[in-house]
């Protein structure tokens, strides 16, 4: 088979082995010191930037053969982005893959954290696209770097006062910036805010990499995060007031759907596992249908 | 404090200079400068441009290291501190007003921003006490309270200035530099600048130490002056002493420039 020779011609997970052994003492110093970002000799992958290739070089670092790969894009396991890693993956490194959270080893996700819980010795891999909290408010690399030795961390505050200032709120709702064990800001990647409580006390490691920007930052299991807030305006996670029109899900996060010109629109869980999963146990919303008739 | 410290505190010198020179390449900056400060004094530095009163600034504000020289700010040796306490003190007890208020203030951000900068860089996290001060100092600096969230970059050249004395103050430091605070203001938002500056000073117990060209502003303003020319002062003394019995060849110079109108 062609395919099969195809793969032969790559590295396990495409990069070398000197280049995994160099991205995998940064994820090594990441780890020992959480919320700092470590530089790395980021490659060129076969895929724009922007298209998650610091995720896909971590992934690719931290696969073995026994692992099993969920991608998820979004929350979704079957959008573009998504698919297209997967079967990256599934051809260069010949590992099984899966949609199932509980089932994976090893998750690399653009833009959400899984609804299922997390485990031990499961791996998150977030794909970062700006990993500099401070970025658009400090343009300067050597200030913002020097901010980070010395704590000076009030401009991330004032960010949050100009949203109340011009809000009435903190209006920041993805990206939303985090202290990592009293020490480094942190930005989470563009999760939605709703998914920041998630950040802190998971059991399973979660690897942060920025292909463009070269970075990689990680959470060790059980490590404090705290998102910032003011005294007066604490912090809230937030969502659509729906529930899921598919499966009836009330805490899950949800994306909006227009299902026509006339106003016509459903809220569904962004996380397409979940949702299934939910389904299948017979769950059923307001404009879902019973699984007998298969649903979605 | 009591007030018998506070007595005490009046009669120690707040900054204290001793031999400082900084050379660039070959080229004198400024070169053997001395001098202290008392608490709730002004001390003027004037002369032309080039005789090194910038540079004597910014090594006093920490912006460049001096070559030689000693610095104690409260008997603290100022260039023996780590960066993270340096910085800590020019947030804190240390402002600085630069000539060009775009230099000093963050444009991207409301003018209640601005204010509330330094107070959150000293860790101020409730929303309601920040917003509070910053329009009560916007309202020091004559700035109206429904301007407070404007970006500076919607305000004149002589609001923004004053909005950047206010957020400059609002930590209530102990110590001012100020490079040309009036300078490219026309005359008559500089003399109300300068009415503000002179009540903030007497009000707050400020020292301060003020560099310009302008005569008018030292006359105003400073107790002290000192004269400087390539980078070294040739002159000093009570202000009013110095402008109306020039001694050295330079201040008279200086002094008889001033176009009467």
């Amino acid at each position: 088979m062609t395919m099969s020779h195809d793969a032969q011609a790559y590295n396990f997970a495409y990069l070398d082995e000197q280049t995994k052994r160099m991205i995998r003492r940064a994820i090594l110093k990441s780890l020992a010191v959480p919320g700092y970002q470590v530089p790395f000799a980021s490659r060129e992958m076969p895929m724009p930037y922007g298209w998650g290739t610091g995720g896909v070089q971590v992934t690719a670092a931290c696969l073995v053969p026994e692992d099993r790969l969920k991608v998820i894009d979004q929350g979704a396991d079957d959008t573009t982005n998504a698919v297209s890693i997967r079967k990256f993956f599934a051809r260069t490194a010949q590992v099984a893959t899966t949609e199932r959270t509980q089932e994976a080893t090893l998750i690399q996700t653009r833009h959400r954290i899984p609804e299922t819980p997390l485990t031990e010795g499961q791996i998150l891999v977030y794909q970062v696209p700006i990993p500099e909290p401070l970025r658009f408010l400090e343009p300067r690399e050597t200030e913002t770097r020097k901010m980070h030795e010395l704590e000076e961390y009030g401009l991330m505050h004032v960010k949050l006062y100009e949203d109340i200032a011009r809000h009435g709120q903190i209006a920041t709702s993805y990206a939303y910036p985090v202290k990592v064990e009293g020490r480094y800001v942190m930005d989470p990647s563009p999760i939605p805010k709703f998914d920041n409580p998630k950040l802190g006390q998971s059991p399973a490691i979660q690897l942060f990499g920025a292909g463009r920007e070269q970075r990689i930052y990680a959470l060790p299991p059980f490590t404090d995060v705290v998102s910032l807030d003011f005294d007066d305006y604490p912090f809230a996670s937030s969502k659509a007031p729906h529930d899921c029109d598919l499966c009836g899900a009330r805490q899950s996060y949800l994306d909006e759907v227009i299902t026509d010109d006339r106003g016509g629109r459903m809220f569904v869980c962004s996380d397409t596992d979940f949702c299934a999963s939910r389904q299948a146990q017979g769950k059923v919303g307001r404009l879902g249908v019973g699984q007998a008739e298969g649903a979605k | 404090m009591t007030l018998q410290e506070k007595i005490v505190a009046l009669d120690r010198p707040i900054l204290k200079v001793e031999g400082l020179t900084k050379r660039y390449g070959p080229r004198i900056g400024c070169a053997d400068v001395s001098f202290e400060l008392y608490p709730g004094e002004v001390l003027g530095i004037v002369g032309e441009s080039g005789s090194g009163k910038s540079t004597l600034l910014s090594c006093l504000a920490g912006h460049q290291r001096p070559d030689l020289g000693h610095i104690a700010f409260d008997g603290r040796d100022v260039l023996a501190m780590s960066e993270t306490e340096r910085r800590l003190l020019s947030r804190t007890d240390w402002a600085y007003v630069h000539q060009n208020p775009r230099d000093g203030l963050r444009m991207g951000v409301s003018a209640g921003g601005n204010v509330g900068d330094r107070l959150m860089a000293v860790g101020a996290r409730h929303y309601g006490q920040i917003r509070g001060k910053a329009a009560d100092w916007l309202g020091r600096v004559e700035i109206a309270a429904d301007r407070i969230d404007d970006r500076p970059s919607a305000f004149s050249g002589g609001m923004q200035q004053r909005l950047q004395i206010a957020r400059n103050l609002v930590t209530a430091p102990r110590l001012v530099f100020m490079d040309e605070p009036t300078g490219g203001l026309d005359v008559s938002v500089q003399a109300r600048l300068l009415d503000l500056l002179r009540g903030l000073v007497r009000d707050l117990g400020l020292s301060v130490i003020i560099v310009t060209h302008d005569l008018a502003v030292v006359r105003l303003l400073a107790h002290r002056l000192m004269v400087m020319k390539s980078g070294r002062v040739v002159e000093q003394g009570l202000t009013d002493q110095v402008l109306d019995d020039p001694q050295h060849a330079y201040t008279q110079l200086l002094v008889s420039s001033v176009l009467q109108v």
